[in-house]
């Protein structure tokens, strides 16, 4: 199972690095979205600099949806479902290879926002450790789930509108909880950063789990 | 009638009058919906596949 | 919803009437109705003001059955996902679709009576209290559960996706319900949306009396929106014989005789 990831992940991010949309158009989408807050939330009052975890994590969860839908989008080609079932790669093994590739890309993502919102939004930056550990685990979370519900709209005429409407709720205690890990980490009093992060560990390993066990099931159907 | 004016002469009667009947409004509604479709949905069967059981 | 020609046994030749009603419908419908009345004297006459909220306390006497039955909604579609899943009849599909509905309608009114419950206490229509938005959380996750459903391109009776995302429903709800309570603890001591423990008397009294009324509601509800979903696959399978029969006559061939109806019994 864990070389049938390794094939998919590779190839995935094979088609990514080919076609170069994270890079092209998820990446400026999110910078963008960094700027319009600015402009919706005045950067003079000291506001962007102490929302900026919670602002931080729904750049993240805006770009993820657009990453999961390409990453869906590539096997929804004609022939590529039939060709996964019948290849004889274990389907939990295409699931998690599939998020490692969103994963991937996610973290790189997010890498690139931290610096920019340290630009942009001049806040206090601190908890290097809860933050690595909170991006390590909101991402993964974050992965599994979207190719999961993925999956789920896979071939439908409408995903890309139905798919946030799915994963935007889902995903609110993933919000939650990274929001609370980063403000903690960024100084906040009280607020059981490390309890938030294990929070969204455990979701992430629910998802993983659920999306290992139902990934067959939804390439047959 | 008496009832009636026991009801509103409660303090927040307005908040009680909209809570109350929007939920009969709501459920009220819904139940009359169902039962439209019901009675379309059967029109459209043959005869002999209607029945659930 | 009664009709004199209506018959225990549907196969006796008497005409088959055209309404999802039955002698069990009936039976639920008039408890339901006579509850329901019982259920308004209790909560607004018999009953006497609570000691803080006053009269408000009323409200809550629709407020708490109703958020019971959300989730009785939403518990059933998840249930019948999964059994669904284990055997593929389409029966649980259809229990499926309707406790998702009815979860939709309960889960509405839910918002509702919260909200206006709330603007007298806390003046204001919406507040970040753990109940309401764990509830407008999961509405709007049972309403992608219906959307979902509503543009599948699967034939009727259920399908894979459906199913997957009606069973994530379980793990969604317990995720949701803590985050959001751990999250509001952290900002405000716990509120008021539950009725003191204590309650005792005609308080108690009218609020079993909802809980009674609200499940017989629930149940009347399930049934007719059940059968509403059965005839729907029944309708679908129909037409797709009659396609095919087209199809088959333009060929030159004759129509074969259908032999998917009568293999569409639920469980």
């Amino acid at each position: 199972m864990w070389r049938d990831a390794a094939l998919v992940a590779e190839r995935d991010l094979r088609v990514e690095l080919r076609s170069r949309v994270a890079i092209n158009q998820v990446a400026p989408f999110a910078l963008l979205v960094l700027v319009l807050f600015a402009f919706a939330l005045d950067p003079d009052t000291g506001v962007l600099a102490s929302a900026t975890a919670g602002l931080y994590w729904l750049v993240v969860l805006f770009s993820a949806l657009l990453a999961v839908s390409r990453s869906t989008s590539i096997d929804e080609v004609d022939g590529i479902r039939d060709a996964l079932r019948l290849s004889g790669l274990a389907p939990a093994g295409v699931f998690l290879g599939k998020v490692a590739a969103v994963a991937a890309q996610l973290l790189l993502l997010e890498v690139v926002l931290v610096v920019a919102v340290a630009v942009l939004y001049d806040p206090e930056l601190g908890g290097f450790p809860l933050m690595i550990a909170t991006m390590l685990a909101a991402t993964v979370a974050v992965a599994s789930t979207g190719v999961l519900y993925g999956a789920v709209v896979s071939g439908v005429r409408v995903r890309d509108t139905l798919l946030p409407v799915l994963l935007l709720p889902v995903l609110a205690p993933v919000l939650i909880g990274a929001t609370k890990a980063f403000e903690t980490a960024f100084g906040a009093e009280g607020l059981h950063g490390w309890g938030w992060c294990g929070l969204v560990s455990f979701f992430a390993v629910v998802y993983l789990v659920a999306g290992s066990l139902a990934y067959g099931a939804l390439l047959e159907g | 009638m008496s009832t009636a004016t026991t009801i509103l002469a409660m303090s927040d009667g307005g908040y009680l009058a909209a809570g109350w009947l929007g939920a009969i409004v709501l459920v009220g509604g819904y139940a009359l919906m169902t039962l439209r479709r019901g009675r379309k949905l059967s029109r459209r069967v043959p005869e002999g596949e209607r029945r659930w059981s | 919803m009664s009709d004199p020609t209506d018959s225990i046994d549907p196969f006796d030749g008497a005409s088959v009437p055209a309404h999802t009603g039955s002698a069990l419908t009936r039976v639920l419908g008039l408890s339901a109705l006579a509850a329901l009345v019982v259920w308004a004297l209790y909560g607004l006459v018999w009953s006497p003001p609570d000691r803080e909220m006053g009269d408000l306390v009323r409200l809550l006497y629709v407020h708490v059955p109703v958020a019971i039955l959300f989730y009785a909604g939403a518990g059933i579609a998840t249930a019948a996902s999964l059994l669904w899943l284990r055997g593929r009849t389409p029966g649980w599909d259809a229990l499926a679709v309707a406790g998702a509905e009815l979860g939709v309608v309960f889960g509405a009114l839910t918002l509702l009576t919260g909200s206006i419950w709330g603007k007298p206490t806390w003046n204001t229509f919406w507040t970040w209290d753990a109940r309401l938005t764990s509830t407008a959380l999961l509405e709007v996750l049972l309403i992608g559960y219906l959307a979902v459903r509503r543009v599948d391109p699967s034939p009727a009776g259920g399908s894979v996706r459906a199913s997957i995302l009606g069973l994530l429903l379980f793990p969604n709800v317990i995720i949701v319900h803590f985050s959001v309570d751990w999250w509001r603890s952290l900002h405000q001591p716990a509120t008021v949306t539950r009725l003191d423990p204590t309650i005792e008397g005609d308080m108690l009294v009218a609020l079993m009396v909802g809980m009674l009324a609200g499940a017989l509601v629930f149940a009347w509800l399930l049934v007719h929106r059940f059968r509403v979903a059965w005839l729907e696959q029944q309708v679908e399978r129909h037409d797709l014989d009659a396609a095919v029969a087209a199809r088959r006559a333009e060929g030159g061939l004759s129509p074969s005789t259908s032999t998917s109806t009568s293999e569409a019994q639920p469980a």
